[in-house]
């Protein structure tokens, strides 16, 4: 075989490679659910949620700062609330300050639905209203919610409100209503959409970032990195609910 | 006494020949049907019969298995449909939501809690 021939060769193999791999990489990308791009947290937009992911957050304490309502007022803006604070306002996320009666330490630290993994509010809805999803975060099927409350009553977080008041202009993505329950959606259309929840967003903004979101499930994730490194804990884990969001340094 | 007899027959008639008038060529809704366009169905007739199952069936994919972005939703229709005016599907019996459902008489709750407003981008806005 001539040297030209050789060449002539290795170019034509060269050729069928990269066109054998180009099919492949074709296939790939037109296999259902196998889309390269526009992925959301690794989900396309029309596949179900899976349990593969399980949502979460890990709430510093030490980071969070006592007189800073940043996350409060987020979520507010973000859900479209109205801010009140009346026992008949709603109020998904709320700050709450801590004293140590023996050390005098005042700490603070945000309190929202724990998004558990047994949730109680789950467990005594008539309507099966109170659901959790594949991916972890507790809603509210606002569609099929009677208003009976038995879950505001059930969460030991206090984390659900009741709408008393017919409500206007609410916000496109999260549709809110009189006579039912709601509470933290962990911003789930936000997630859908592949970002981060509101509250988050804002403690970072403010630059303390006290609000670690991410998946759980994932051993790769930031989150699960830290509560694998720093001890972290639940509120009432001795209830054994599993919850979502943990706190660190308290 | 007779004589009354005969006037509220009389008027009676009248009123019915008025309401036959009247039902021959019942008025039918003046609907503003916002930016219009192609809409998710070709039929018409159709969606005006089952609008209301495509949206039920879709709804309970998305808050139950977080699929959005599909082919039927409540946020799609009003984005087409809002009046270019108001920016919304409701406010009077034009609009393409209540003028339809006045006329049916049909309640219409979806709006209690979704929006019924059109998103107006910030520049848009302007």
């Amino acid at each position: 075989m001539s040297e030209t021939e050789l060449n002539t060769q290795t170019n034509l193999d060269r050729r069928d490679f990269l066109t054998k791999s180009s099919i492949g990489l074709a296939g790939l990308a037109i296999a259902p659910g196998m889309m390269l791009f526009d992925l959301a947290h690794g989900r396309a937009l029309n596949e179900p949620v899976s349990n593969k992911v399980r949502w979460g957050m890990l709430i510093d304490n030490n980071k969070c700062e006592s007189g800073c309502n940043d996350c409060v007022t987020a979520c507010n803006t973000e859900n479209g609330l109205s801010g009140g604070t009346k026992p008949t306002d709603s109020q998904w996320i709320r700050k709450v300050q801590l004293k140590d009666t023996f050390t005098g330490r005042i700490s603070s630290l945000p309190m929202m639905c724990q998004h558990c993994e047994h949730p109680p509010c789950v467990d005594v809805c008539p309507t099966q209203a109170s659901f959790k999803r594949a991916d972890g975060i507790v809603l509210v099927d606002k569609h099929i919610c009677i208003g009976c409350r038995y879950c505001v009553m059930a969460c030991p977080y206090q984390a659900r409100s009741f709408v008393h008041e017919v409500l206007t202009d609410q916000k496109p993505e999260v549709p809110r209503g009189k006579g039912t329950v709601e509470s933290c959606t962990l911003c789930v259309h936000r997630i859908d959409k592949g970002e981060t929840t509101a509250c988050a967003e804002a403690c970072s903004k403010a630059g303390h970032n006290a609000i670690l979101f991410g998946d759980l499930n994932d051993p790769q994730s930031e989150i699960s990195k830290r509560i694998h490194a720093v001890a972290s804990t639940q509120i009432r884990a001795d209830l054994g609910l599993n919850t979502g969001v943990r706190y660190e340094g308290i | 006494m007779n004589m009354a007899i005969r006037l509220a027959a009389l008027l009676f008639s009248m009123f019915i020949a008025t309401a036959i008038h009247a039902a021959d060529k019942s008025p039918l809704p003046h609907l503003d049907i916002g930016k219009g366009g192609q809409c998710v169905e070709e039929d018409h007739a159709l969606m005006r019969k089952i609008h209301m199952n495509l949206l039920k069936h879709q709804r309970d994919e998305t808050m139950h298995k977080g699929i959005r972005g599909q082919k039927y939703s409540l946020a799609d229709c009003v984005e087409c449909h809002a009046s270019q005016k108001t920016n919304s599907v409701l406010g009077s019996n034009e609009a393409f939501c209540q003028g339809c459902h006045a006329y049916a008489a049909v309640k219409l709750d979806c709006f209690e809690c979704h929006a019924n407003k059109r998103k107006v981008t910030a520049e848009a806005s302007k």
